[in-house]
């Protein structure tokens, strides 16, 4: 069953990724190749945002499936874990700091903010490996980051690193080049290949975490393994494009009706329908005419998202009657 | 295989006990509420920290035993086991093989066979578990249990909510893995279960061994009287007893 719906996504990608470097506010038409610039267009913007859309994607809806496999609750979300907003605040303090000006450095302090928030969750959540110890440990790292990063914009040193640092954090692909997709392949690549490490493992928390760890499981290990594959595919997102949400929370939801829902066998299949989610919703928002730009990737996914999870909350309700 | 646990302590719940477990035995624990039962069975799954004392699987620590080697010995089953996804029972039971990474898949296979005709699911094995009856469910579980082919079942209170006919039948799924030289452990609350199909019962109070022998030694009026401060009268013929408190 995973195997036939992994092909059909695999077949839904290579569909999408033609037609998605064909559309946008120049539209290339094959069979009349002579657009202006065209190669320039399709080699230097198109090609590496729609690389850069499906590499985010499959690392944000393989640490969505991940992560719900392993706090076991389907309304968990990568940026539970504090990692992300880890790596926001790192941003807007390159952006503070007047860093981000030069080409590697905005990455760079993102992943160390990342890295920094991965550290402390380790820290904090410490050897015991509980699941709700390790969970209020990543909201305690999420509302921090939080309220740092609404300090740095507070005191930003100038109008135009405010404004810049609110842009930014809307999450977007525009005018990305090359350069990015090098920066987050590897990391993201790297971590998704951790969470797939970890499947294993999430298939016997299904059944509690006293009957995982007779299965062998070891709580630690499964706990340094989920910070080191959430952090590096969300730190690596986070980091290049802003914060996307909504994607990790809502592809596993998508795919686990097509799966015989083991966390393991989502893994592989939400990374591929969050690559197609998000080429998808990028090439939307490129497509989509408005005022004074383009709409932003990660506004134009919460407003998709939101009313989503509302969905999910009142089916659960129903459920719960 | 043996199953010895020698001088437990686990802080404020277990105080210097040594127990042998023989495999092919049914041993049932029991004891009032507190009384460190599940405890117990914790530390002999090798799950829980112990603050003092060892258990020891064929004479070997299971600290010192590599988690796998241990999960692939000893099958526990939790006190309300939960199944977090909607998976079809097939697939519940196939989570037993997760100690057994490696191994050929038609070993696997037969395994998870085999599990699902000892707890009679043929017709359920493509049914999701959140559509099985309560009876159904708890048969699942222990049949995930039983696919890691483990050398010992320990299972915390397996019959709670179940009526009286499924507690029944699994009891005698019990008795017949026990019977096909398993050890068996479970911690029972139901007095009358543990005095008719245990081999061997062992009474916990306050966490320290208030007696330990065969059911009508270790479950005697007077035991139950001393232990759970509460008179209580034994009826029926032996195999078929009934408790009658008060």
């Amino acid at each position: 069953m995973n195997q036939r719906l992994i092909l059909i996504l695999l077949l839904a990608i290579a569909a999408a990724v033609p037609l998605s470097l064909l559309a946008g506010r120049v539209w290339i038409d094959p069979l009349a190749p002579e657009t202006r610039n065209a190669s320039v267009i399709l080699m230097q913007l198109r090609l590496p945002r729609a690389v850069l859309a499906l590499v985010l994607g499959a690392g944000l809806g393989a640490s969505g499936a991940a992560m719900q496999g392993f706090l076991r609750n389907p309304l968990a979300d990568p940026g539970l874990f504090g990692i992300a907003p880890g790596a926001a605040l790192g941003a807007v303090l390159s952006f503070w700091t007047g860093y981000a000006a030069s080409t590697y450095l905005l990455p760079v302090f993102a992943l160390v903010g990342a890295g920094g928030a991965m550290a402390l969750l380790a820290l904090i959540a410490g050897r015991e490996g509980g699941v709700a110890l390790f969970t209020l440990a990543g909201l305690m790292i999420s509302s921090l980051a939080g309220a740092l990063m609404s300090l740095a914009i507070s005191l930003s040193p100038t109008p135009f690193a405010m404004s810049e640092i609110v842009t930014w954090l809307m999450g977007t692909l525009a005018d990305r080049s090359w350069r990015e997709v090098w920066i987050a392949t590897p990391f993201t690549l790297a971590g998704i290949g951790v969470l797939i490490a970890a499947g294993r493992s999430l298939d016997a928390l299904t059944l509690g975490e006293a009957a995982a760890r007779s299965l062998g499981v070891d709580p630690r290990r499964l706990q340094a393994l989920m910070i080191a594959g959430i952090g590096l595919t969300v730190g690596a997102g986070v980091a290049v494009a802003g914060i996307i949400g909504f994607v990790g929370l809502v592809v596993p939801h998508l795919v686990r009706p097509l799966t015989d829902r083991r966390p393991s066998s989502l893994i592989v299949p939400s990374a591929l329908a969050g690559a197609l989610l998000l080429l998808i919703a990028d090439c939307l928002c490129r497509i989509l005419p408005l005022a004074g730009g383009e709409l932003r990737l990660g506004i134009a996914l919460s407003l998709l998202g939101a009313p989503f999870f509302l969905h999910l909350l009142l089916k659960m309700r129903r459920g719960l009657a | 295989m043996s199953l010895q646990a020698c001088d437990l302590g686990v802080k404020e719940r277990l105080e210097a006990l040594t127990l042998a477990l023989n495999p092919g035995e049914i041993t049932a624990i029991c004891g009032p509420n507190g009384a460190g039962k599940s405890t117990l069975l914790s530390c002999l799954a090798g799950l829980l920290e112990l603050d003092a004392g060892h258990v020891a699987l064929d004479g070997e620590w299971l600290g010192r035993l590599r988690p796998q080697a241990r999960a692939r010995a000893l099958g526990y089953l939790p006190q309300s086991p939960e199944v977090a996804w909607d998976v079809s029972v097939e697939v519940l039971i196939s989570l037993g093989r997760l100690p057994w990474r490696g191994a050929p898949a038609s070993e696997a296979q037969a395994a998870i066979d085999d599990a699902i005709a000892a707890m009679d699911l043929e017709d359920f094995r493509h049914r999701p578990v959140s559509q099985l009856s309560g009876g159904e469910r708890a048969r699942a579980l222990m049949a995930r249990v039983l696919a890691t082919r483990p050398g010992w079942l320990l299972a915390d209170e397996p019959l709670a909510n179940l009526d009286l006919a499924h507690a029944a039948a699994l009891v005698h799924r019990f008795c017949e893995q026990a019977a096909a030289g398993r050890g068996v452990v479970l911690v029972l609350h139901d007095l009358s279960m543990a005095m008719n199909h245990a081999d061997r019962v062992v009474v916990l109070d306050k966490g320290r061994l208030a007696a330990d022998g065969p059911p009508a030694q270790a479950l005697s009026e007077e035991v139950i009287a001393r232990v759970w401060r509460c008179p209580a009268r034994w009826l029926g013929e032996p195999g078929a007893r009934a408790l009658s408190v008060g």
